[in-house]
């Protein structure tokens, strides 16, 4: 039985079929498993051709935001259980709009990108069949309308990053990542499972708007609220690789670099924001301590992480740590309000085009190099030009630089973040200049200077320079879809309740653009000249510090995954084989008994009876044979005699 | 007249005496001698009641007797004859093969 | 008692005898001419009760035809001569069990009428009066007995066949 529910407001125009875009990779998951190795070029026209059809319908939706038009929901009924329903539905509003055609223009990049990157590769077919999978899962949890599809493809999601990972498994280092990264996700998962439970518990539904009325309608208690969004924010915290749940973010860069863009910068990592800001309500009508947790977590891990980014050697990684910042930026904004929301979702927005950008510049260069490390790279730039102005003006948007994209939403975020919320101001804007300052440095160690490396590189195919050419023209162009003298319309379609004014601070922008360019130049200044050794590198205790993580990883091997696996297994095991398989063969022992004394009685007992009729019947025939004599007139005698008392008898009775 | 219990114990002795000879004879042929005494005696008893109670179906039933006990006889003497031919004997009691 | 009551007693006493020394005589022959004796009483018994037609039957079915019967079965097997050739083993119990059935019906005949009893009169000259309820009333199992010889005829000729068959 299928009953679809709709909320139409007004016409909704192309937004009620925001969910073919859902179904469409999923439909060429299906396709590149089956056909993709019959398929000439083995299976990539699949993956491409439904992102780039779903990203074209991603234009359409927005749109319908675009002339205005308002959200819309609508859902089928897939099965009850109990007094559960479990629908199946979307929810379309312009957060939603923009947020498929992120998913959808990155994907579409990284599909064409991998073309050329993976060619020749093993499991070339597989991988499309996974970047397809994933990239469902993510439109799923975008246009979802319930907390069960949510978790569906927030799942999903885990997964498919786990199989991506660990692509190249032959490697242990890289089998280790993938378990590293899903362990680490499913750690903050388990949280982000029970406040779902709480919610449903709670509300009685499993639609997102429902709780949100309810919510505001007073229904759910304070108290529960506040649960639940400490318990959900966990699974932002794993996914989104907050502090402490963050140290799988690294690791995962030995997947191929297509596979870090995609998932580790633009799409899934921002899923945790995602939930943060669509479950809104939630944290807005929690006790207000939650949400300052929300931000001490944030701010923690931005300045955490832009510092970590300052050592690392491996381009990769220097990005890992990038996008943990980033994400960190976002989050913190979370904590401010509505308008903090806003903001960190255009941040998101921005983030996604000019980190997936870098990304895939440096995969080009590793392409290139045959290596991620800055140490072996080095005046890039004549050889390999696209990738070299791409890289650059990605960079220059990461370090908010002015009129890319990344000074827009950068400086939103401190404008949100200076309204009353001066410790996060602080932070954000010292994180801002450790940005530009190890962006710059990853800019000059890689492209400027002499080439430290082996062989000769050479710019890389077109498969691969035409993605980064359209993400570097997104990063120019998307910016002023936030810029305040443009009309902003960006926060006509994202907005909490109401849509907002945006202001141009003056006083915001000049501190944020000043950081941003004293970081660049303090870098310039000491990356111009090629050095001997890395002077970030002679730090000394600090060096250390940073360079070990903050002992974070040591901490989580030796304080947790070892008393687990010694201690923890070794008593399991220990209960298994005592009390487990004891208990079973005492079972089996009782059985045996049983059954033994069973046959015991039915040997004896019930055989001889059987056996004793049997012999009395023998031994009652063996002397009932001597009447039949042979002799007729024997017969004869009894018969008379029976006669007689006959006779007596029916006469006298 | 007769009086009609006379009839019928006469009837009772006959008939007892053809028990006796049926059961104590050796000899098959006298055997069959001692069926048709109690033949005889049931003949008997027929008839005293019919005349008694005036009724002709008794001696009827008497005539039919006869007939029946003339065919028996017939042949009850020819399976004797035959068990002679093939077993040398007509002692009953040497014909026991259906012996335990 | 009557005179016919006398005759009677008299026939009945010749014909207990005979009865008693056919069952048993010692010697076959002795034992079949016995047996005359008794159907001859038995057929005068008839006479004094009135039953003329089935005493000459009697006569001549019985007393001519099957101890004739009888005389050339005891012929034709070589009877032996003794008193252990032709009683058997269980002469003792068939003794008991012959005085039981006498008990028997002398007690039933004397629980049925005590000693005075409906007397017993001759009535109607019965041979024409038999005949015609015969074929009028019982014409059907006359039938059926003429049908029984054809069969006891047919069966003891079948069955008294020499099988030689080279």
């Amino acid at each position: 039985m299928v009953a679809a529910a709709e909320a139409v407001v007004a016409s909704p125009g192309f937004a009620k079929y925001a969910w073919i875009i859902a179904l469409l990779p999923m439909l060429s998951a299906a396709l590149t498993l089956f056909f993709g190795k019959r398929t000439p070029g083995r299976g990539w026209i699949y993956g491409v051709a439904t992102v780039g059809a779903g990203f074209v319908l991603s234009l359409l939706v927005l749109w319908h935001f675009v002339q205005g038009g308002g959200a819309y929901s609508s859902s089928v009924s897939w099965f009850r259980v109990g007094s559960l329903h479990l629908e199946l539905g979307q929810y379309v509003d312009g957060l939603t709009a923009v947020m498929l055609i992120v998913v959808t223009a990155v994907s579409l990049c990284v599909h064409v990108y991998s073309i050329g990157y993976m060619h020749g590769d093993e499991r070339f077919t597989w991988f499309y069949v996974s970047l397809s999978l994933f990239t469902a899962a993510m439109l799923n949890v975008v246009v979802a309308d319930n907390l069960f599809q949510l978790l569906v493809g927030w799942e999903v999601m885990g997964f498919c990053s786990y199989i991506l990972i660990g692509h190249w498994w032959e490697e242990h280092v890289n089998s280790s990542a993938a378990i590293k990264a899903f362990l680490t996700t499913r750690t903050g998962d388990i949280p982000f499972l029970f406040g779902v439970f709480v919610l449903i518990v709670a509300s009685g539904t499993t639609n997102i708007h429902q709780i949100g009325e309810m919510l505001g309608a007073g229904d759910i208690a304070r108290g529960t609220a506040s649960a639940a969004a400490l318990l959900l924010f966990g699974g932002t915290i794993g996914k989104s690789a907050q502090f402490p749940l963050h140290v799988w973010l690294p690791d995962a860069m030995q997947g191929p670099t297509p596979v870090s863009a995609l998932i580790h910068a633009a799409t899934m990592v921002a899923a945790g924001v995602y939930l943060v800001g669509r479950l809104f309500d939630v944290f807005m009508h929690a006790d207000p301590w939650v949400l300052q947790f929300v931000g001490i977590i944030g701010g923690m891990t931005a300045l955490g992480a832009g510092l970590l980014g300052l050592v690392q050697d491996d381009i990769k990684r220097v990005l890992a740590y990038s996008t943990i910042s980033q994400l960190a930026y976002m989050v913190s904004l979370m904590s401010v309000g509505p308008a903090g929301r806003n903001a960190a979702f255009f941040h998101l927005f921005t983030h996604a085009f000019f980190k997936a950008l870098l990304f895939l510049g440096s995969g080009s260069v590793i392409h290139a190099v045959h290596s991620n490390n800055m140490s072996e790279m080095g005046g890039l730039r004549r050889p390999m030009p696209v990738t070299f102005w791409t890289f650059l003006i990605g960079s220059a948007a990461l370090a908010g630089i002015p009129p890319l994209a990344g000074f827009w939403s950068k400086d939103e975020l401190l404008v949100s973040a200076s309204n009353g919320h001066q410790v996060v101001f602080v932070v954000l804007l010292l994180t801002a200049l450790i940005t530009a300052f190890y962006t710059t440095r990853m800019v000059m160690l890689t492209f400027f200077g002499e080439f430290r490396g082996h062989g000769h590189p050479h710019e890389s195919p077109v498969s691969m320079t035409a993605p980064l050419v359209a993400l570097a023209g997104a990063t120019v162009g998307v910016g002023f879809l936030g810029a305040s003298f443009a009309k902003a319309v960006f926060f006509k379609w994202v907005y909490f309740e109401e849509p907002e004014a945006i202001h141009f601070v003056p006083w915001v922008a000049a501190l944020s653009v000043g950081a941003a360019l004293l970081g660049v130049l303090v870098g310039y200044s000491v990356y111009r000249e090629a050095r001997e050794r890395d002077p970030v590198l002679a730090m000394g205790p600090l060096t250390t510090l940073l360079v070990r993580k903050y002992f974070l990883d040591d901490i989580y091997l030796k304080g947790i995954v070892f008393p687990i696996r010694d201690k923890v297994s070794a008593f399991v095991y220990w209960t298994n084989q005592n009390v487990l398989d004891g208990a079973v063969d005492g079972a089996g022992w009782l059985a045996k008994a049983v059954s033994r004394a069973v046959d015991g009685f039915d040997g004896s007992v019930v055989d001889g009876a059987v056996n004793g009729v049997a012999q009395t019947a023998g031994f009652t025939g063996g002397i009932l044979r001597y009447v039949q004599s042979g002799n007729v007139q024997r017969y004869a005698v009894l018969l008379f005699t029976g006669v007689v008392v006959l006779a007596v008898v029916f006469t006298r009775f | 007249m007769i009086r009609l219990p006379l009839a019928l114990f006469f009837s009772a002795v006959l008939f007892s005496a053809g028990v006796y000879g049926v059961l104590a004879r050796r000899n098959a042929v006298l055997v069959l001698m001692s069926i048709e005494l109690m033949l005889n005696a049931v003949n008997v008893n027929l008839v005293a009641f019919s005349q008694a109670w005036k009724n002709l179906a008794g001696q009827v039933f008497a005539l039919f007797l006869i007939a029946v006990a003339a065919a028996e006889v017939g042949i009850g003497l020819a399976i004797v004859i035959l068990i002679y031919r093939n077993r040398e004997t007509i002692n009953v009691d040497e014909v026991d093969l259906l012996k335990w | 008692m009557s005179a016919q009551e006398y005759a009677f007693v008299v026939l009945a006493l010749v014909g207990t005898v005979a009865a008693v020394r056919l069952v048993t005589a010692k010697n076959v022959m002795h034992a079949a001419l016995y047996l005359v004796v008794t159907l001859a009483s038995v057929a005068g018994v008839y006479l004094v009760l009135g039953a003329e037609f089935i005493a000459w039957v009697q006569v001549l079915i019985y007393v001519g035809a099957i101890v004739i019967l009888f005389l050339f079965g005891l012929m034709l097997t070589k009877a032996p001569i003794g008193r252990e050739a032709l009683d058997n083993q269980q002469r003792g119990v068939a003794l008991l069990v012959a005085l039981g059935v006498l008990a028997g019906l002398v007690f039933l005949i004397q629980d049925a009428f005590r000693w005075d009893a409906p007397k017993v009169e001759p009535f109607q000259a019965t041979t024409g009066v038999l005949g015609e309820a015969l074929f009028h009333r019982y014409v059907l199992p006359f039938e059926a007995v003429s049908f029984l010889l054809l069969a006891a005829l047919i069966g003891a000729i079948v069955l008294s066949r020499k099988e030689d068959r080279a």
